[in-house]
Formats: C-alpha cells, sequence, structure tokens
C-alpha cells in the first residue's frame, strides 16, 4: 500500500465534492482518512480537507489521483522538493525534514527516489549528480549538501497490515506478562530457522542480565549454530561473559550454584584486565586464554560484534568504542540487511539500535521488567512483540526449541 | 431593467467540430440563421424590454454569436474566458476589448484552467451553480467564489452532449429551474434538487432540443421550440413560454441562452 495526500478546498460540502470524492477512493480500492477539516461558517466561506489516500500500488496510485484531480482535490505529495544547502558540516539548514523510520521516497525531478538507509530522527540529503537520496544523521551532513527542508515532495509507506511471519501473527503486538511463554519461545525458534534458511539477517542485543541468569551458554549456542549475524553489547555484557569464561563468576556470584565466591566481587575487574594485557578479545581467543562464552562464539565463528561504551564502564574492553558517536556509525554499517532482532534484557542498548532501524525491521524483546519493554516498544513504528521473562530461563527454553550445534 | 449582450451571427457557420452535435457536412443556413437571430432580439427588446447591446462580428470567429461563453460578468467585473478549446480562444481579444471599451474592468482567471463563462456558471439566488469537466476545470470555480465572494456549487456534467452547464440547466428564478437528471451524477443531481426548491426536470426530448438553454426575462421563459412538456409545469409557478424557433444554432450545439450574455447581476 502507498500513500499519498490530498487537499480539497472551495464549497465541497454544498456541492457534495467531499463525500464524492470519499466514495471515488473507495470505489477504486483505495483507503482514506481524513487528517484535517475546516468547514466554512458561512455560505459563502470555503471549506478544506486534507486526507490521506492509500492505494496498492504506484500505478493504482497515479490512476486514482488523476481521477480525483478531476474533482479539484489536488496532491500535496505531488509537488517537488525543497531542497536547501547546509552552510555548515553538522548543521542541517532551518526547517529540515525529520525522517520517520517508515519506507521513504521523494520526489526528485519527477521521479520518485527511494531514500536509502532509512532511519528515524535523521535528514535526508538528495546528491543531484548521482540522483539518490539519503537518509543522513546530523553529524554526517556536509556543507553544501542538498537536505529536504519541509514536507513537500516526501511520501512515507506505512507498515503492512499483516505481520510478517508466523511470529507477529501468534503473539500480536501488545506486552502482557500473562501470555504462554512457552508457544511464543516455538514460534521464535520456528522463526530464527526460518530466517536461519533463507540466510536472511538476525541480530542479537544483549544486556549484561543474559550473563548473570546463566544464559551465556545457549547464547554461545545460537550464535555457534549460525542463528545470530551480528552481537551489539556493551562493555557489561562482555566484561561479564569472560568473567564466566575465566572464573565461572558474573558480579562474583558462581552461576553453577548461585553461591557468593569471597572475592569475586573483584572478578569482572580481573577479566577485563587479562584482555587488556592481551591487547583485544579476538588476541585473547587466539592466545586460547578465553575459550568458551558468548564472545569466543563470535570470534571463533566470525560474527561481528559492537560493544558500545557508556559512561560507566569499567576498563573498558579494548574493543569496546567508546566514542559514542563512532559506536552508533559502525552499529548502522553492520545492521544494514538486518531483518529480525532480537533483545535480551538490554535497555540502552536496545534503544540505539531501534534508533537506525527502519520499520521493516522485527524486534523480539525480552525483559524481566515490563516498563522497559513498553519504553522500547513506544519508540516508533515497529512491528515488535515483547515477553515478560527471566532472561536465563527464556533462552534454556529458545535452545531447547532449536536444532543447535553444540 | 434587463440588459444582455449579443452578436450577430454574420459569419456563423460550422468551420470545426468542437461538441458532439458539429459536423462540418451539415452545413448551417445563414439566410435562416440571420432570421432566427432576428428574431429572438426583437423578443427580448420589442416583447419584454430588455436593452441588448452589440459585439461586433467577426469573420474567422463563427461561434463569437454565442456570447454567453464570452467570459462571466459581476457587476462591473467581466471575468474572461478561458476557452478550452484554441478555436474559440482566438475570440477573447474581441470580448475584452468590447469590455474594457465599455467600462468593465477585465480580470482573467490566475490558474491555469479552462473557464467557458456563463455557459458554465449561472446565478441561483446569491450562490453560483457552476459545471465542470467537459468545458471548464473546477480549479476555476474556486477562483470564481473567491473573486465573486460568492458560494459555489459545482456540478459535474457526465454527458458530452451537455458540455455547458447551460445546455442541461436554468435556473428561473431562486426555487424553480430546468434541469436535465442525466446530464449530471448522483451528487449533481442531489446539489440541484437540494439547491433549488422547484427543480424541474425535463424530458430527454426536451433536452435534445435544448429546452434547457432557456433565458428568463421576468416572468417570461425565451427557449427553443419543440419543449412541449415545459408549458404546464412553468405556469403553475406563473411563468409563461415564449419559444423562438433556433434550428440553425443548434447544429452548432447552441440556442437561446447561448446566444445572449447577461450584463446585469
Amino acid at each position: 500500500m502507498i500513500t499519498d495526500t490530498i487537499v480539497l478546498q472551495g464549497h465541497i460540502i454544498d456541492s457534495l465534492l467531499l463525500p464524492k470524492v470519499l466514495d471515488q477512493i473507495l470505489n477504486e480500492g483505495g483507503e482514506f482518512e481524513i487528517e484535517e477539516v475546516h468547514i466554512g461558517r458561512q455560505r459563502a466561506d470555503p471549506s478544506y480537507a486534507r486526507i490521506l489516500v492509500r492505494a496498492p500500488d504506484e500505478h493504482a496510485m497515479e490512476a486514482l489521483l488523476a481521477r480525483l484531480a478531476v474533482h479539484g482535490a489536488f496532491p500535496t505529495g505531488r509537488a517537488e522538493l525543497t531542497l536547501a544547502d547546509a552552510d555548515q558540516d553538522g548543521v542541517f539548514p532551518e526547517g529540515f525534514h525529520v525522517t520517520t523510520n517508515l519506507e521513504t521516497s521523494v520526489r526528485y525531478r519527477g521521479k520518485w527516489l527511494p531514500v536509502e538507509g532509512i532511519e528515524m530522527d535523521c535528514g535526508i540529503v538528495v546528491d543531484p549528480a548521482l540522483g539518490v537520496a539519503r537518509c543522513t544523521p546530523m553529524h554526517r551532513v556536509r556543507q553544501g549538501d542538498k537536505v529536504v527542508v519541509g514536507h513537500s515532495g516526501v511520501r512515507v509507506t506505512p507498515l503492512e497490515r499483516q505481520g510478517r511471519g508466523r511470529l507477529f501473527e501468534f503473539m500480536g503486538s501488545d506486552i502482557s506478562p500473562e501470555k504462554p511463554k512457552w508457544a511464543m519461545v516455538q514460534a521464535l525458534a520456528q522463526e530464527l530457522i526460518r530466517a536461519r534458511a533463507a540466510a536472511r539477517k538476525s541480530a542479537l542485543v544483549a544486556g549484561p542480565a543474559v550473563v548473570h541468569t546463566g544464559g551465556s551458554e545457549a547464547v554461545a549456542e545460537l550464535i555457534q549454530s549460525g542463528y545470530v549475524s551480528l552481537l551489539f553489547a556493551g562493555n557489561g555484557l562482555a566484561a561479564h561473559d569472560i568473567e564466566y569464561a575465566l572464573y565461572g563468576t558474573s558480579l562474583g556470584v558462581r552461576l553453577s550454584d548461585n553461591a557468593h565466591v569471597p572475592g569475586g566481587h573483584t572478578n569482572h575487574l580481573r577479566a577485563i584486565n587479562t584482555i587488556r594485557k592481551v591487547g583485544s578479545i579476538t588476541a585473547a581467543v587466539k592466545a586460547g586464554i578465553l575459550n568458551r562464552g558468548i564472545m569466543y562464539a563470535c570470534v571463533t565463528n566470525s560474527i561481528p560484534f559492537v560493544l558500545a561504551g557508556s559512561i560507566r564502564d569499567d576498563g573498558p574492553l579494548p574493543e569496546v568504542i567508546t566514542d559514542v558517536v563512532a559506536a552508533v556509525d559502525t552499529l548502522r554499517r553492520e545492521v544494514r540487511g538486518v531483518d529480525l532482532v532480537l533483545v535480551l534484557g538490554s535497555t540502552l542498548h536496545a534503544v540505539a539500535i531501534g534508533n537506525i532501524l527502519p520499520a521493516s525491521a522485527r524486534l523480539v524483546m525480552v525483559d524481566i521488567n515490563p516498563a522497559a519493554l513498553t519504553k522500547l516498544s513506544d519508540r516508533g513504528s515497529f512491528q515488535s512483540v515483547g515477553i515478560v521473562s527471566d532472561v536465563g530461563l527464556f533462552l534454556r527454553q529458545l535452545a531447547q526449541a532449536l536444532p543447535l550445534e553444540r | 431593467m434587463p440588459r444582455f449582450l449579443m452578436c450577430r451571427p454574420d459569419y456563423f457557420g460550422i468551420e470545426y467540430e468542437i461538441n458532439p452535435w458539429m459536423r462540418l457536412t451539415i452545413q448551417v443556413n445563414r439566410v435562416l440563421a440571420e432570421k432566427q437571430w432576428h428574431e429572438l432580439y426583437r423578443v427580448l427588446t420589442a416583447d419584454l424590454g430588455a436593452e441588448v447591446l452589440l459585439l461586433p462580428p467577426v469573420k474567422g470567429l463563427p461561434d463569437l454569436t454565442f456570447t454567453a461563453n464570452g467570459g462571466y460578468v459581476e457587476d462591473t467585473l467581466f471575468i474572461s474566458s478561458a476557452f478550452k478549446h484554441q478555436e474559440r480562444q482566438r475570440e477573447t481579444p474581441r470580448f475584452e476589448g468590447w469590455f474594457r471599451e465599455h467600462g468593465y474592468s477585465v480580470h482573467r482567471l490566475a490558474c491555469e484552467c479552462a473557464f467557458e463563462g456563463e455557459g458554465d456558471a449561472l446565478r441561483l439566488g446569491d450562490a453560483i451553480v457552476a459545471g465542470y469537466r467537459q468545458r471548464s476545470d473546477i480549479g476555476a470555480h474556486m477562483e470564481l467564489a473567491r473573486i465573486t465572494g460568492r458560494q459555489v456549487l459545482s456540478v459535474e456534467l457526465v454527458n458530452p452532449w451537455f458540455y455547458h452547464l447551460d445546455t442541461c440547466f436554468a435556473p428561473l428564478r431562486d426555487d424553480v429551474a430546468l434541469y436535465f437528471p442525466e446530464a449530471f451524477d448522483a451528487y449533481g443531481r442531489k446539489v440541484i434538487q437540494g439547491h433549488v426548491e422547484h427543480a424541474i426536470a425535463v424530458s430527454a426530448r426536451s433536452a435534445e432540443r435544448f429546452a434547457c438553454n432557456a433565458l428568463v426575462v421576468a416572468d417570461t421563459v425565451v427557449t427553443n421550440t419543440g419543449c412541449d412538456d415545459l408549458e404546464e409545469p412553468l405556469s403553475r409557478f406563473g411563468f409563461h413560454v415564449q419559444t423562438v424557433d433556433l434550428s440553425e444554432f443548434i447544429k452548432s450545439g447552441g440556442s437561446a441562452k447561448c446566444l445572449v450574455l447577461r450584463l446585469d447581476s
């Protein structure tokens, strides 16, 4: 379905033009939503209506709009783009158009161009020489870039009504602690199997809770079995994963029996120190120092990982990108083509990846705290589902539901 | 006293085909056309006491005699038509020139839309009923509304044989009008029925004889001959019908109302 917006003005009520136009849209298999209506107070006062129109495809939309134009309904989206030059690096011109994460096109030189790399809260830069339009974050705009301003000539495509894949049909898109978890786990497992078979990219966003709740073996198995194309996490997840690999503890708690180990609270610092000494996580794996766990699985299976730092990190580990702008740019590169994202016990990194994903990406979020899930799902238009569960328990169940290479 | 603008049919004939009625193979009888036009002129001036001003005819402008399409008059403002066909666009300077000479201010529509004057815009009380699709574009209606400050009721003309509003709609008084229902769609019919207390539907037979292309002066309705079903309904509303044979003009798709442009609003 594609959308466009039309404006109808004049004596559209008394002339029955408004109902006529709405009827015509429906008769031609389209849909409409009235965005704004102002009705003239006195007889001679004109009225105004702005209507969002949906049609099955570009061809149908063109035909419908041509017919509606005869009745005085003119599309606003037909207008060309308005472009303005950025006059400083990293600064958009006034009135710059702000993107959503929905599939977007722009009308340039009479043609609709898809906006490449769409993500929310960015601007759109048009390259006249190449005839391409790119979604551009603020810090990447360069002086002289031609930036889209205003709404003229910009068209967004809303998400399709049906969810894609059994995962979303089954679960719907709300968050409720009281849903049959086992069935949801099964549905997710099926989705991961399908994605792997079709060589589609799935990303994992993991918070340190994954390790604290005893889920690291399961994650390592997922990575080893090819269900994860990208790991996005922070210093915390990597540090505690390595702590567990080296000492069997996470935050000083022995995971096998939940016992507090004396001096255990220092284990993660020793783990970080060990890695810093050898230069990198990858080097530690090569040297045989790190020989199990999530980071080990990433290195040995050549699965890229992006570790984005934060202000409270210990160390940090060498591969952690401490410049947040550089971190998100790296993530942007790595996340291209990712279709399914599994978020486990993470809020900060989940929000970060949510910021840069297109609306077409599907999110499955697992957290013990319903409030964390609501926060994430409210961010933008996403096909998302939240599962309230202990992350460790969830992962063990998921591992059971999947054919794994152990 | 009602005031009208007419133009003698000295150069009237079928020189092109721009509506379904016109056929280059069916030529006009010039002598008869002159006679018929003069009879209309006589009825208006002598019988009905109207003042008729004349636009000089021009060779090569055969449709100049249909003055209703030249534009739309509102007080001392002449809104010049933007003819759809290039053949009639050549008439525009003649109309604009005449109106300027006679003290009117001339306005051309700002939008790039077609508008064929009083042929597609007729007063109904304080409002204007305006036709679109065949010859005039709806964009012109918005501008017309803005300029005149009047409510404009847009009606779509769905039948190419009734290509101007004045061929299928005749407001005779605020509450009485003639119309040919099949020239409109359901919405148009509803608009007419909703805004005219007594909307008198004419039969297809009468419509084809341009019954709706009627001129009204006080309580006299002047129209082409052969529209027999008008007498009775119109008399109920206090009108009487005066017919004039306009057969030669019908060959070009016009009749009584097309030959006359109202100068008094």
